[in-house]
C-alpha cells in the first residue's frame, strides 16, 4: 500500500494524490473522484441525484439545488482531468423515478459533461433501471484489466466500489472533525459519495471490516485544500 | 417591613378584596395577606393584568393564584354547566378552563399543584386543580380536553399543543387568566417565543382574559409587562407592575483568601479549605459553581478533604434523574451539609433551610447573582447571606463590582428578545393544523405578541412561504405543499400526516445529543469505537456527544464526581472505566454558560480606570494592576490596550476588549484570517472573559512598527462584512445554529410518525443543508434568522460589533520585550482550552503525521 501526497509544486495537482490499488496507480482527487490516468478514466459514486425533491415528497421541503451542487461539482472535475470515459458507479440517482424529476436545465448540465466522452451508468440499489434517455450505457459492472467496478462491495481483489459512503472522524486534542473518506487497504478500494446531499458511514463500521479482511486499512480523508492518508485504526 | 404607601390597601378594602372565608384561613394559619397579594387583587377586580416582581419566598405563587381562588369560590358553575363536554369542532360549548398556569420546569408544575392542595382543601373550596405535562398519560390528556379543571397547570410546549387541537375553542374562550411562573426566565428564549405567540392566539380566543406575570427583579420591568399585554399598532402597551417589597438586603462578602490567588484558572483549588470551613461552620450550604465539570472537580476535591465525614453531595443537569431526587429529598429534609450545583438549582423549587451560599468563580452577571443568593434563607424579613470565591486574578474584580452592583440593586438581564423567524414558523404550522388561518388576520394577531410587535409584513409571508413549500426561490415543490390556500384564501394543511408530524415535534428546545454513560471495568490497552466491551455496567447520567467526539480511548475526564477513562463508544452508549490519575488529561471546561453581563464588564474597566478603587481589592490584586501599569499600561475606560511581545521563539499579540469569550473567539477568529493576509501568519488563538491572545511566527511588533500591519485597520467593524461571511461558510458554531433553526422551523423534524428514533439520530445532516443553501440562496429566511441567532447568540456579533465601534480611535499599543502582568492569565489557558483557529488540514495532517512517527520508530 503506498499513499504519496505529490511532491510537484502545481497547485492543481495538490488536489489529488496517487492511490495504488491492485498495483494500478489512481488519482484520489479532492472532489471524491478517482482519476485513473493512464486510461484517462474518471470515476464517480453514489451522486443521489434529486434526493431533495425525494425528500419533499415525503413532506421535507430540502433545499431543491442539490442537483445542481452535485453536477457543478462533477463539471468542475471533469474539466480539470478531461477524461476519456467516465464510470458513475451506482445510485446515480435517488430513487426509480428521480431521473423523471430532473430539470431541463440540469439535463443540459448533465448532456455538457457527456458530449466528447464515455459515460457508463452502473446501476445501484437506488437506481436499479435506469432509462436510456439519460445518455451514455447503463451496465451493472464493469472489468478494466486487473480492476472491476461495481456498486455494492464484495471484497474481491481489485475492486472498486461505492455504496458505502465511508466517513472518518478524527479526534486530536479534545477537538474533532468528520470527513467523508476513500476507503483502501492496497487490494480494493470504497469511495465516498459524491453527492451533495449524501451522509457517510464511519469506516470503522463493520461493514467495512467484512470488504477489508486484512489490517493496513487506510482512509485518505478529503481535507479542506488537500487529502490525507490516515490509518482506519485512529479514525472514529 | 418598610410598607410602600400606594400599595396598602385600606382594612376596609382588604376585606372587599378578600372574602370571609380567606381572611379566616389566613388568620388560622397566624398569617395576613401581604401587600403584593392584596395588590394583585385589586388588580385582578379592575381587570388589568400586572407583572409581580418579587424575591423568592415572597408568597410569590399564592400571590398569583389569590384572584382566582378567589372568583372561583365566589361563583360555583351551575351543574348544567359542569355537564358540558367537547364533542367535536363543529358544536358551540362552553365549561373550558378557568385559569392557565405556565412554568419553564415540568417539576414546577406538578409542585405548584401539591401546593395549591393545602388551601383549597382547608377552605373547601369546589376547585379542580389538574397539571399537564409530557409525563401526563395519554388517557388522562384525553379527559383533560374533554372535562377540563377550572386550573390546568402546564409549559409553553402544551400550550401549543392544546392551541393547534380542534378543542382550542372549547377549552380556552372562558378562559378569565393566565399566570406565567418564572417569567423573567422564560422570556429570554426562544421558548418565551413560543409562548408569546399562544398568548397572542389566546387574546383572540378569549379576549377576556388577563395576564398574570410572576418574575424575579429584572432590569427593565416595563419591557417585561409589554409582554402581558396585546400591543397594538407600534404603540407599546404595559400591563401594571406591582412590585413586593420588604426583602432584606443580602450580605455579600467575597473571600479574603489567606492563599496566593491564582493568575488563571476557574477551579478555585486554592480556596478549598477555606471554603470547607464555610460549609462546616453553617447549617446548609448551596455552592454554586458555573458548569457541571466545575462541580465535578470541586466535588471530588471535598469528598478527598472530607475529615470530619461532612454530608456532602452534587446536583447538576446530567446526573441520572433518581440521582438527582435522592439529593433534592435530602435536602429538603435537612439531612445535607453541602450541595454542590449548577444553574440546575438556579430557579423553581424551595429547599428547606440554606443559610448560606457560595458563589465560586466569576459571578457574570449581577441579577444572576441576586437570584442564586436568594436561594439563601427564605424568609423575607432575615437577609441572604452569601460568599464569592474569585478563582483567579481577574475574577476578584469581576466580583468586587458584583458586590457593589448588588448594594445598589442594580439588574443587568437582557432586554426582551426580537422574536425568532424559526420559532414563527412552527407557530404559522400549528396554526394551520387547528382553524385554517387567513394571512392578514393571522399577522395582525402575531403583531400583538411583544416580541414580534415590529416584525414586518415581508417577513411573516417569507414564513409562511417557507412553511407551505420551504420558501425557495426555485419553485418546484408547488405539489409537495405542506399547507395550501382554499378558494376564501385560508391556509389550511394538505394533509392529516402534517398535524401529526407538528404535533410530534412542537417546541424549541434542541437538545444536545446526549449519550448515557455506564461505568465498566477496564480493558486496559486496545482503542477503537466497536469492539467488544463488557456490556451493562452502572448507569452514571448522560454526557454531551460533541464532548465524547473530541477522544480518544484512553483519555480520562471528570464525570460523576470521579476521574474516568474513556473506553469506547457503542450505539448511545458511552462505556467508561475508573482511573487511578489524579489529574483528568482533557479539560471539559467549556466556558462559563454565561458569558460576563456588558453591564459587569463595563464596570470591571470603570475599576481599573479609578486608582482610588483599587483601595478596596486584596493587596495581591493591587499589587499586580501596579506592576502593569508600571511595565506597560491599565486600560483607561473606553480604550483598546493591545500589547505584542515575543515568547519562547513566536510572536505574541494580546488585547483586552472584556466583551466575554464568545464575542472574543469570534473576535479571534476574524482577526486571524486578516493577519493570515497580512502576511503575520498567525497561529492560533485563546480566548477568556477579559482578553484574546493571538500568536504567530510573524514578528507581529515589527511589522505594526514598520507599517505593515495598521491596528486602525485591522480592527475596522467592517471586519463583520465581508470576512464574516467567508468565516460563516466554514464556522461549526454557525452551523449549529442552523440546527437549531432548521428543527425547530419544521424543516427537518426531529421524530417521525411511529418511529421513535433516538435523539443522536437526526433524520438528515443539516450541515449539508446549510452548505447547499448558502450557495443557492444566501437569504433564505432560514439563513437569516441562524444569522440573527448568531449575532445574539454563539458569536455573540451585536456585542462585537458594539465594541469595534466604540474603540475606533481608541487603540493603544504597547510594544514589550516580554509577557505583562495582565497578559498572564490568558497566556496560562493556552494548552488547558482548545486551541482556535487551526484549520481541518493541520489537525488531519497531524493525524496522519502519528502514521509516519509509528512507521518510522
Amino acid at each position: 500500500m503506498t499513499a504519496v501526497a505529490q511532491s510537484s509544486g502545481d497547485d492543481q495537482d495538490v488536489r489529488a494524490s496517487k492511490v495504488t490499488i491492485a498495483d494500478v496507480t489512481f488519482l484520489a482527487d479532492l472532489s471524491g473522484a478517482l482519476f485513473w490516468q493512464a486510461q484517462r478514466l474518471l470515476i464517480v459514486s453514489d451522486l443521489h441525484l434529486e434526493k431533495g425533491s425525494s425528500y419533499a415528497r415525503r413532506g421535507v421541503l430540502l433545499p431543491p439545488y442539490d442537483t445542481l451542487a452535485t453536477l457543478s461539482r462533477l463539471t468542475a472535475v471533469i474539466a480539470r482531468h478531461d477524461p476519456r470515459m467516465v464510470i458513475a458507479l451506482g445510485d446515480s440517482f435517488h430513487d426509480r423515478d428521480a431521473h423523471e424529476r430532473l430539470s431541463i436545465s440540469n439535463r443540459e448540465v448533465l448532456a455538457a459533461m457527456q458530449a466528447r466522452r464515455d459515460w457508463i451508468w452502473i446501476s445501484g440499489n437506488h437506481d436499479p433501471a435506469l432509462p436510456s434517455d439519460l445518455g451514455g450505457v447503463v451496465a451493472s459492472e464493469v472489468a478494466i484489466g486487473p480492476i472491476v467496478f461495481r456498486h455494492e462491495p464484495t471484497g474481491a481483489l481489485g475492486e472498486i466500489a461505492g455504496h458505502l459512503h465511508p466517513k472518518a472522524r478524527v479526534a486530536t486534542r479534545g477537538r474533532s472533525m468528520e470527513r467523508r473518506c476513500f476507503a483502501s487497504d492496497g487490494e480494493r478500494a470504497v469511495m465516498p459519495a459524491f453527492g451533495a446531499y449524501t451522509g457517510g458511514l464511519s469506516i470503522r463500521d463493520a461493514a467495512f471490516a467484512k470488504i477489508f479482511r486484512n489490517a493496513g486499512l487506510m482512509a485518505h480523508v478529503l481535507g479542506d485544500s488537500r487529502l490525507h492518508a490516515i490509518s482506519a485504526s485512529r479514525c472514529y | 417591613m418598610p410598607p410602600s404607601a400606594p400599595l396598602t390597601p385600606a382594612p376596609s378594602e382588604t376585606a372587599d378584596l378578600l372574602p370571609r372565608r380567606f381572611r379566616d384561613w389566613f388568620a388560622a394559619r397566624g398569617w395576613s395577606p401581604r401587600e403584593h397579594q392584596l395588590a394583585l387583587l385589586a388588580r385582578a377586580r379592575d381587570d388589568h393584568s400586572a407583572l409581580l416582581i418579587a424575591p423568592t419566598g415572597a408568597g410569590k405563587t399564592l400571590a398569583g393564584f389569590l384572584p382566582t381562588l378567589v372568583e372561583l369560590s365566589a361563583a360555583p358553575k351551575s351543574a348544567a354547566e359542569k355537564n358540558l363536554i367537547s364533542i367535536g369542532s363543529s358544536v358551540k360549548r362552553t365549561g373550558g378552563l378557568h385559569t392557565l398556569y405556565i412554568s419553564p420546569l415540568k417539576a414546577l408544575a406538578v409542585d405548584i399543584a401539591r401546593n395549591l392542595e393545602t388551601p383549597i382543601a382547608e377552605m373547601g373550596l369546589p376547585i379542580k386543580v389538574e397539571t399537564r405535562t409530557g409525563d401526563t398519560p395519554a388517557s388522562r390528556r384525553q379527559r383533560q380536553r374533554r372535562y377540563p379543571p377550572d386550573i390546568m397547570l402546564t409549559t409553553p410546549e402544551q400550550l401549543a399543543l392544546l392551541l393547534s387541537s380542534d378543542d382550542a375553542p372549547f377549552l380556552f374562550s372562558s378562559l378569565k387568566r393566565i399566570v406565567l411562573d418564572e417569567l423573567h426566565a422564560l422570556v429570554t428564549s426562544k421558548r418565551g417565543d413560543l409562548l408569546s405567540l399562544g398568548l397572542a392566539r389566546l387574546w383572540r380566543l378569549a379576549p377576556q382574559m388577563r395576564a398574570i406575570g410572576l418574575s424575579a427583579t429584572v432590569a427593565e420591568p416595563e419591557s417585561l409587562a409589554r409582554f402581558l399585554v396585546p400591543q397594538c399598532d407600534g404603540r407599546q402597551v404595559s400591563a401594571d407592575i406591582v412590585v413586593a417589597g420588604g426583602a432584606a438586603a443580602p450580605v455579600v462578602e467575597m473571600l479574603d483568601t489567606k492563599e496566593r490567588l491564582p493568575w488563571a484558572g476557574h477551579t478555585a483549588r486554592h480556596a478549598l479549605g477555606e471554603m470547607y470551613q464555610l460549609i462546616k461552620h453553617n447549617k446548609t450550604t448551596l455552592i454554586f459553581v458555573n458548569t457541571r465539570s466545575q462541580a465535578e472537580m470541586l466535588f471530588q476535591d471535598f469528598w478527598r478533604m472530607n475529615d470530619d465525614g461532612l454530608a456532602i453531595a452534587l446536583h447538576h443537569g446530567s446526573l441520572d434523574v433518581a440521582q438527582r431526587r435522592k439529593v433534592e429529598d435530602a435536602m429538603a429534609a435537612g439531612k445535607l451539609r453541602g450541595v454542590v450545583c449548577t444553574s440546575s438549582l438556579d430557579l423553581g423549587i424551595d429547599w428547606g433551610d440554606i443559610d448560606l451560599v457560595i458563589n465560586v468563580g466569576a459571578p457574570k452577571g449581577s441579577s444572576r447573582l441576586m437570584q442564586r443568593i436568594g436561594r439563601a434563607n427564605h424568609r423575607l424579613d432575615e437577609p441572604s447571606r452569601a460568599v464569592l470565591i474569585p478563582a483567579n486574578r481577574f475574577e476578584v474584580l469581576e466580583c468586587r463590582v458584583a458586590i457593589d452592583a448588588i448594594a445598589e440593586n442594580a439588574q443587568d438581564t437582557p432586554p426582551l428578545r426580537i422574536g425568532a423567524l424559526d420559532v414563527l414558523a412552527q407557530h404559522v404550522l400549528g396554526c394551520a393544523c387547528g382553524e385554517p388561518f387567513l394571512s392578514d388576520e393571522l399577522y395582525s394577531e402575531v403583531l400583538t405578541a411583544a416580541p414580534y410587535a415590529s416584525l414586518t409584513r415581508a417577513d411573516f409571508d417569507d414564513v409562511v412561504d417557507f412553511v407551505a413549500t420551504g420558501g425557495y426561490a426555485l419553485k418546484t415543490y408547488e405539489r409537495f405543499a405542506r399547507i395550501k390556500q382554499d378558494k376564501q384564501g385560508r391556509w389550511r394543511i394538505t394533509n392529516p400526516k402534517v398535524r401529526q408530524s407538528y404535533r410530534l415535534n412542537v417546541g424549541t428546545i434542541v437538545e444536545e445529543a446526549m449519550l448515557k454513560v455506564r461505568l465498566v471495568r477496564g480493558r486496559g490497552g486496545g482503542a477503537g469505537s466497536t469492539g467488544m466491551i463488557g456490556r451493562g455496567g452502572r448507569m452514571l447520567g448522560e454526557i454531551e456527544e460533541y464532548f465524547i467526539e473530541g477522544l480518544v480511548a484512553g483519555d480520562t475526564f471528570v464525570f460523576g464526581g470521579e476521574i474516568v477513562r474513556y473506553e469506547a463508544l457503542v450505539e448511545d452508549q458511552v462505556y467508561v472505566s475508573r482511573s487511578n490519575d489524579r489529574d483528568a488529561k482533557v479539560p471539559s471546561y467549556m466556558g462559563g454558560k454565561f458569558p460576563l453581563s456588558t453591564y459587569l464588564a463595563e464596570r470591571v474597566r470603570k475599576l481599573l480606570d479609578d486608582r482610588r478603587q483599587w483601595n478596596a481589592l486584596p493587596e495581591q490584586v493591587r499589587d499586580w494592576l501596579s506592576l502593569q501599569r508600571d511595565f506597560s499600561r491599565v486600560p483607561a475606560v473606553r480604550e483598546l490596550l493591545i500589547e505584542t511581545f515575543p515568547r519562547g521563539g513566536k510572536h505574541y499579540m494580546v488585547c483586552y476588549p472584556f466583551e466575554g469569550r464568545l464575542a472574543h473567539q469570534t473576535l479571534g477568529m476574524l482577526l486571524t484570517r486578516r493577519l493570515e493576509r497580512a502576511r503575520a501568519r498567525p497561529l492560533g488563538f485563546v480566548a477568556n472573559e477579559y482578553a484574546l491572545a493571538i500568536w504567530g511566527v510573524g514578528d507581529i511588533s515589527h511589522m505594526i512598527r514598520h507599517g505593515k500591519v495598521d491596528l486602525a485597520a485591522l480592527f475596522e467593524p467592517d471586519m463583520l462584512g465581508d470576512d464574516l461571511e467567508a468565516w460563516l461558510a466554514e464556522s461549526a458554531l454557525m452551523k449549529r445554529t442552523f440546527r437549531n433553526c432548521a428543527l425547530i422551523s419544521g424543516l427537518i423534524p426531529r421524530r417521525f410518525t411511529g418511529e421513535e428514533k433516538s435523539r443522536r439520530q437526526v433524520l438528515f445532516s443539516t450541515d449539508l443543508v446549510y452548505d447547499v443553501l448558502r450557495k443557492h440562496q444566501a437569504d433564505h429566511v432560514l439563513l437569516r434568522a441562524a444569522r440573527a441567532d448568531a449575532a445574539a447568540g454563539l458569536l455573540d456579533l451585536k456585542r462585537l460589533g458594539d465594541m469595534l465601534s466604540r474603540i475606533q480611535g481608541r487603540i493603544i499599543h504597547r510594544e514589550l520585550e516580554h509577557v505583562s502582568p495582565l497578559a498572564v492569565p490568558v497566556m496560562l489557558e493556552i494548552g488547558r482550552e482548545s486551541v482556535h483557529g487551526e484549520a481541518a488540514d493541520e489537525l488531519l495532517a497531524e493525524a496522519a503525521e502519528e502514521l509516519v512517527k509509528e512507521a518510522t520508530g
